[in-house]
């Protein structure tokens, strides 16, 4: 990481109250282009609340969050995903309802050029634009190995394929950094295996960034570059995944003192 | 290029509405538009137009978007009334020359569209504060809005108690404008056909593009909708008030198909046919997220509403039963009551009817029915 480079994620001194409650405070982080970071924490440590504001769900109460150094300050979810970053969801949040293929191609919905006139009337535009959003779509699917299930109902998924198809979708919004709530909650090791090989796929073929949290400690500490420990809101680790398996502090988090 | 099974679907669709509509005329040649055709048939056909885009655009937030709104009368109100003013305005201008006339026709069409879009403006500027809110507390104030608007123009001091609501007076109101009488009912039905044939088809463009996957996909999570980059309180902005224009244009049928305007008939105590519950009650009948779901039950609806009306069976039945039928909502609360018991998701659920694809759902259909059967004797063998 070279130092003269503009991270594509950065925090400065982060942190929210919630009433007198302090849940994150002082949270710092740089994530690179390519990079791949880890955010580990026992229950209640605030990775989630971190992952909410690094997307606009909660409006942090300190600090900004810069996109390749552009401050997103005030701005909505909707907006925060326009402007490069993209999440999964610790419980698997699909449009259930809507077919695999829908699922991703309601990512595309705000890069899709047509307007109403152009919808209502069916002109070429919107015949182009829609082509190109199947394939685009179809293209994002085989990755995930999902092209065969692309017109059945999302909900009717097993849980591993309905995890890909919910990082596909956020693949879909053309980001530059994917943050992955706890993607392998709920897998069992051939499923997570499957879900590692997934993220190095992706990962050296969009050449994004990504930040993961993870409760599945083998996970992450093989596919991490550098992981971020933090217990009650603040960080109390951040090193090389060796450095924080030897972390003293880490282990009394995890394993109480 | 589109691909050949939708380019064959709208060309299918459209040659069989060509088809029945020369169908249609060929019927009025044959029985001279006279007779039940004209007192019976004519006006239940102008009844119908205005509740299947009543029932189908409501569908859009309701079944679609997934957020209850009971005002969409309101929007309906507006419509008819702005029709009905606009027509009168120009009837008093003395444009109205020729009944028959192009000028006739296209200031109807004008007054048709110019409703749309006053009930349209009136939609966003509900719907901006209105749909901050969710779920009960959003029909509570949609259902406000809709009583505000009924109050508002019953009030205004051009179409209020003292207007068009005037029976007696409102006769001559519409001696030559809207208001057609059962002549040019016959005469101008095909306004209201191809007027409700082209609301519909701009319905299904919408529901079909990118607005229709925003708004199925926010109905399915709204945090999940805004974390793939849509913007929810716009979409939702944006069907409401599409929702609306669709009400205000039905509501401008509405005014051609009566000769008097009374507030009271779009009033949410309203016990006839028009009140929002009702429309709710078709929406939910035909299948939320159908819009040809809607315009069955919009059908069937009617169909009952006028039987209850004027069924000479109705008179037949014993005082017991036949009381029943003096508080129609009393059956509508019966049929939804029977609908959710035996197919909760509506007639149609979220399957939409399509010519094209029609032997195709046959086959999908039988083959299901087929494995549920097995999977049930199965069951049955194993218990």
């Amino acid at each position: 990481m070279a130092e003269n480079k503009v991270p594509v994620l950065e925090t400065k001194k982060l942190g929210i109250n919630f009433g007198g409650l302090k849940a994150v405070s002082d949270f710092n982080i740089q994530i690179y282009e390519g990079e791949l970071r880890g955010l580990i924490g026992p229950n209640g440590a605030g990775k989630t609340t971190v992952f909410n504001m690094l997307t606009g769900v909660y409006e942090p109460t300190e600090g900004t969050v810069l996109l390749n150094g552009v401050p997103l300050n005030g701005k909505k979810t909707h907006q925060f995903v326009a402007a490069g970053i993209a999440r999964t969801f610790q419980n698997i949040r699909l449009f259930g309802q809507m077919s695999v293929i829908e699922n991703v191609k309601v990512a595309f919905t705000k890069d899709v050029k047509y307007n109403l006139l152009d919808a209502s009337l069916r002109t070429k535009k919107f015949w182009k634009a829609e082509r190109e959003m199947t394939d685009k779509a179809m293209e994002l699917l085989s990755i995930f190995g999902l092209e065969d299930a692309a017109d059945l109902p999302a909900s009717s998924l097993p849980y591993g394929r309905q995890r890909k198809l919910e990082i596909a979708r956020a693949l879909a919004t053309d980001m530059k950094v994917l943050l992955l709530d706890e993607p392998a909650a709920g897998m069992n090791p051939t499923e997570t295996a499957e879900l590692l090989e997934c993220i190095n796929t992706i990962r050296n073929r969009f050449g994004i960034a990504i930040l993961l949290i993870e409760h599945d400690m083998s996970l992450v500490m093989n596919v991490c570059e550098r992981i971020k420990v933090i217990d009650y809101g603040i960080t109390i680790a951040d090193g090389l995944p060796e450095e924080i398996a030897s972390n003293p502090r880490v282990i009394a988090a995890y394993l109480g003192e | 290029m589109k691909n050949n099974k939708t380019a064959r679907g709208y060309l299918v669709n459209t040659l069989v509405i060509a088809a029945a509509f020369i169908l249609f005329q060929m019927l009025t040649g044959i029985f001279g538009g006279e007779g039940d055709f004209k007192l019976v048939l004519v006006p239940s056909l102008w009844q119908c137009c205005y509740l299947i885009l009543l029932a189908a655009s409501l569908n859009l937030v309701l079944g679609f978007l997934g957020q209850l709104s009971l005002g969409h009368c309101g929007f309906m109100a507006i419509g008819a009334y702005t029709a009905a003013l606009i027509s009168l305005a120009c009837e008093r201008a003395g444009v109205f020359t020729d009944k028959a006339g192009l000028v006739y026709i296209l200031i109807i069409f004008g007054c048709i569209i110019a409703a749309g879009l006053l009930a349209a403006v009136t939609g966003l500027l509900v719907g901006i504060p209105a749909l901050r809110l969710k779920g009960d507390y959003l029909a509570i104030i949609t259902l406000g809005f809709g009583m505000i608007i009924v109050n508002v123009i019953n009030n205004l001091p051009f179409c209020g108690q003292d207007g068009l609501s005037q029976g007696s007076a409102a006769a001559s109101l519409y001696k030559t404008g809207l208001g057609f009488g059962s002549k040019a009912k016959v005469t101008y039905l095909w306004i209201a056909l191809v007027v409700t044939i082209v609301c519909l088809t701009l319905m299904f463009m919408f529901v079909r593009s990118k607005y229709g996957r925003a708004i199925r996909a926010i109905k399915d999570d709204e945090i999940a909708a805004s974390a793939s980059g849509i913007n929810v309180s716009s979409y939702k902005v944006l069907t409401f008030t599409y929702s609306a224009f669709f009400a205000g244009v039905a509501g401008a049928l509405y005014a051609c198909a009566n000769s008097s305007l009374s507030t009271s008939s779009f009033a949410f105590t309203n016990a006839g046919i028009l009140n929002s519950t009702f429309v709710v009650v078709m929406v939910v009948l035909g299948g939320m997220g159908s819009l040809t779901g809607s315009i069955v039950a919009a059908v069937i609806m009617f169909f009952v509403n006028y039987q209850i009306a004027n069924g000479s069976w109705v008179a037949a039945l014993p005082p017991l039963i036949n009381g029943i039928f003096k508080y129609p909502m009393l059956v509508y609360a019966v049929v939804l009551v029977i609908v959710i018991i035996f197919r909760p998701r509506g007639i149609f659920g979220t399957y939409e009817f399509s010519l094209v694809r029609l032997p195709e759902d046959i086959k999908k259909a039988r083959a299901r029915r087929a494995a549920a059967k097995a999977e049930r004797k199965e069951a049955a063998s194993h218990g």
